[in-house]
């Protein structure tokens, strides 16, 4: 269960699917909508094209395809690593061709990003990886310190505050990027290939770990091939294939109960 | 060896890099050149000063034995001289020095034959004004009451002396800039090396919502605290370097050189050098950091 915290941390109100501490802001928005994007690398063919689709607060989504498909690309295009060659992509209701560059890091600190390399900086601890997005927006040091290691014990960490990557096991890395993701609260939780380094059973703890934020009212996007794990966990899929993308829904009959979200898009190959 | 930055966190391994190693040391380097120019400068300026002053407002009346010339013994032209001195305007004293003191004054360069009798001395007159005093008036005046009397009023000496001492300050000041550019450009090259190297970290960083501003406080930090402690050493060597100084000039002291040592505020001024080379870091630090990061996405 995700922990309650001190002053830094709000859960969300009852019926409010989007953490947010001025209120419900992002209820009823949209959290991302990509319309006839393409990318290109330098002067290569397009490795995605004409994607679109809608995601809404509060939804949980698996990015599938094919290695080579295009899924990081897409993730690097949703956290704001990359710009599109073409199309419209609006974040939190912002047109991202409108966001000027000294805008970006307010932007990105609504994102929380799990790195397929977990991308933890081996000169610090588990604690200080943790507490860099809480550092680099301001908050006090006495409450970064409580935050992280509150939430390093929820991921089972709390006996490796101090132990510098190097020395952690893939899957307790890949908890320390988890717990660095969604230390400051995200409304987008982005995860690409998280079970990629570790074993089944970590694999299933990470995964019901995102759901629990995802109860939370945080909007989730797991980039995976892992098939057992998707067929275990319920939920819609964007699935890319050579570089456009299709909604495959969720394959039990669940009714989406209004914290599903959703996601619209629009099959490119059957247009 | 390399200087480690004094804070142990930071969420860019800087300490660990190779300009690191240099920056301290060089930092030192700069900060001994620096605090010796200065205080070269500052010496200089000490010993114009007291010369200045010395001779500011003083003349010198000598007046040469002039042996199988047909004019007045040499004792009854002195005092025509001091007669002449002492009625004239803008004069306040005309003291006629003795043997011994004209002896002392020569004794640097003849040592002690300068006392032997059989040598012609000339009789030397030291003469304080009090106002302005017509020089080319009073100079008639004395080679006609006294033939063989030169004034001497010091100008030449003057003029060559303040020139003197302001080509020191000026190259002093020109030794300073010139290690201030070296120092930004030191530090513009560490900083730029610290960027590429830490490139990944830096994009990680702005991905998570760093700021420009964030990043460059971190390679504030560390060439600041570098830039102190190479600082500090430097001044250190230099207040070494200065004091062996002092110790040589000593036995100097009674003839040509004055005292070479420094008052109070001026050890002050070069114990500023540190923090004003730690502010230079500081702020080319920032303006390198914040220029090369605005072509990153």
């Amino acid at each position: 269960m995700v922990p309650r915290r001190g002053a830094g941390w709000t859960p969300p109100r009852a019926g409010c699917i989007v953490p947010d501490v001025e209120g419900c802001r992002g209820c009823g928005g949209t959290v991302i909508r990509f319309e006839n994007v393409g990318l290109r690398y330098g002067t290569e063919a397009e490795v995605l094209r004409d994607i679109s689709f809608t995601l809404l607060p509060g939804s949980f989504h698996f990015l599938t395809g094919a290695s080579g498909a295009g899924k990081s690309s897409l993730l690097k295009l949703m956290y704001l690593a990359h710009r599109p060659s073409r199309g419209l992509v609006t974040l939190f209701g912002r047109d991202m061709a409108m966001v000027t560059r000294r805008d970006l890091p307010e932007l990105r600190r609504q994102i929380g990003v799990v790195f397929q390399d977990f991308a933890l900086l081996d000169h610090l601890s588990a604690l200080d990886n943790v507490a860099l997005p809480l550092r680099m927006s301001g908050t006090p040091e006495a409450d970064v310190v409580a935050h992280c290691t509150e939430i390093l014990r929820w991921v089972g960490l709390g006996n490796h505050l101090h132990a510098k990557p190097s020395t952690l096991s893939g899957g307790q890395k890949q908890r320390v990027a988890i717990a660095r993701s969604v230390i400051n609260r995200p409304r987008l939780l982005l995860a690409d290939e998280p079970t990629g380094n570790v074993d089944d059973g970590i694999g299933m703890r990470l995964l019901y770990l995102f759901e629990e934020l995802y109860k939370l009212g945080t909007t989730v996007v797991i980039a995976t091939h892992n098939e057992a794990l998707i067929r275990r966990f319920d939920h819609p899929r964007l699935h890319l294939d050579n570089g456009r993308l299709m909604v495959l829904p969720a394959r039990g009959s669940r009714a989406h109960d209004g914290r599903t979200g959703d996601a619209r898009a629009h099959d490119s190959r059957r247009e | 060896m390399a200087l480690r930055p004094v804070r142990p966190r930071s969420d860019l391994p800087l300490a660990v890099d190779p300009s690191s190693r240099f920056l301290g040391w060089i930092t030192a380097l700069m900060a001994f050149l620096a605090a010796l120019a200065l205080a070269g400068a500052m010496l200089v300026s000490d010993m114009a000063q007291r010369w200045d002053s010395g001779l500011a407002g003083g003349l010198t009346v000598q007046v040469a034995p002039m042996p199988g010339a047909p004019v007045a013994p040499l004792d009854e032209r002195v005092e025509a001289a001091v007669t002449v001195l002492r009625a004239f305007p803008g004069i306040r004293s005309a003291t006629v020095l003795g043997g011994g003191e004209i002896a002392r004054l020569l004794e640097p360069w003849l040592g002690s034959g300068a006392t032997d009798p059989l040598l012609p001395m000339p009789r030397l007159i030291d003469v304080i004004a009090d106002g302005p005093v017509d020089v080319a008036a009073l100079r008639l005046r004395l080679t006609s009451a006294a033939p063989g009397a030169t004034l001497d009023d010091h100008a030449v000496w003057l003029a060559d002396l303040r020139s003197f001492a302001g080509a020191v300050r000026l190259a002093a000041l020109g030794v300073v800039v010139l290690i201030g550019a070296a120092a930004v450009m030191t530090v513009v090259f560490a900083v730029r090396t610290g960027l590429a190297i830490h490139r990944p970290v830096v994009e990680l960083l702005h991905l998570m919502g760093a700021t420009d501003r964030y990043v460059s406080r971190q390679f504030e930090r560390h060439v600041v605290s570098l830039s102190l402690r190479g600082g500090a050493i430097g001044l250190l060597l230099a207040g070494g370097t200065l004091y062996g100084l002092y110790r040589a000039s000593q036995g100097l002291r009674a003839s040509l050189l004055s005292d070479l040592s420094l008052q109070p505020w001026q050890w002050a001024v070069l114990l500023l050098v540190p923090g004003m080379l730690a502010l230079l870091a500081l702020a080319t630090a920032r303006w390198t950091v914040l220029r090369t990061l605005e072509s990153m996405p």
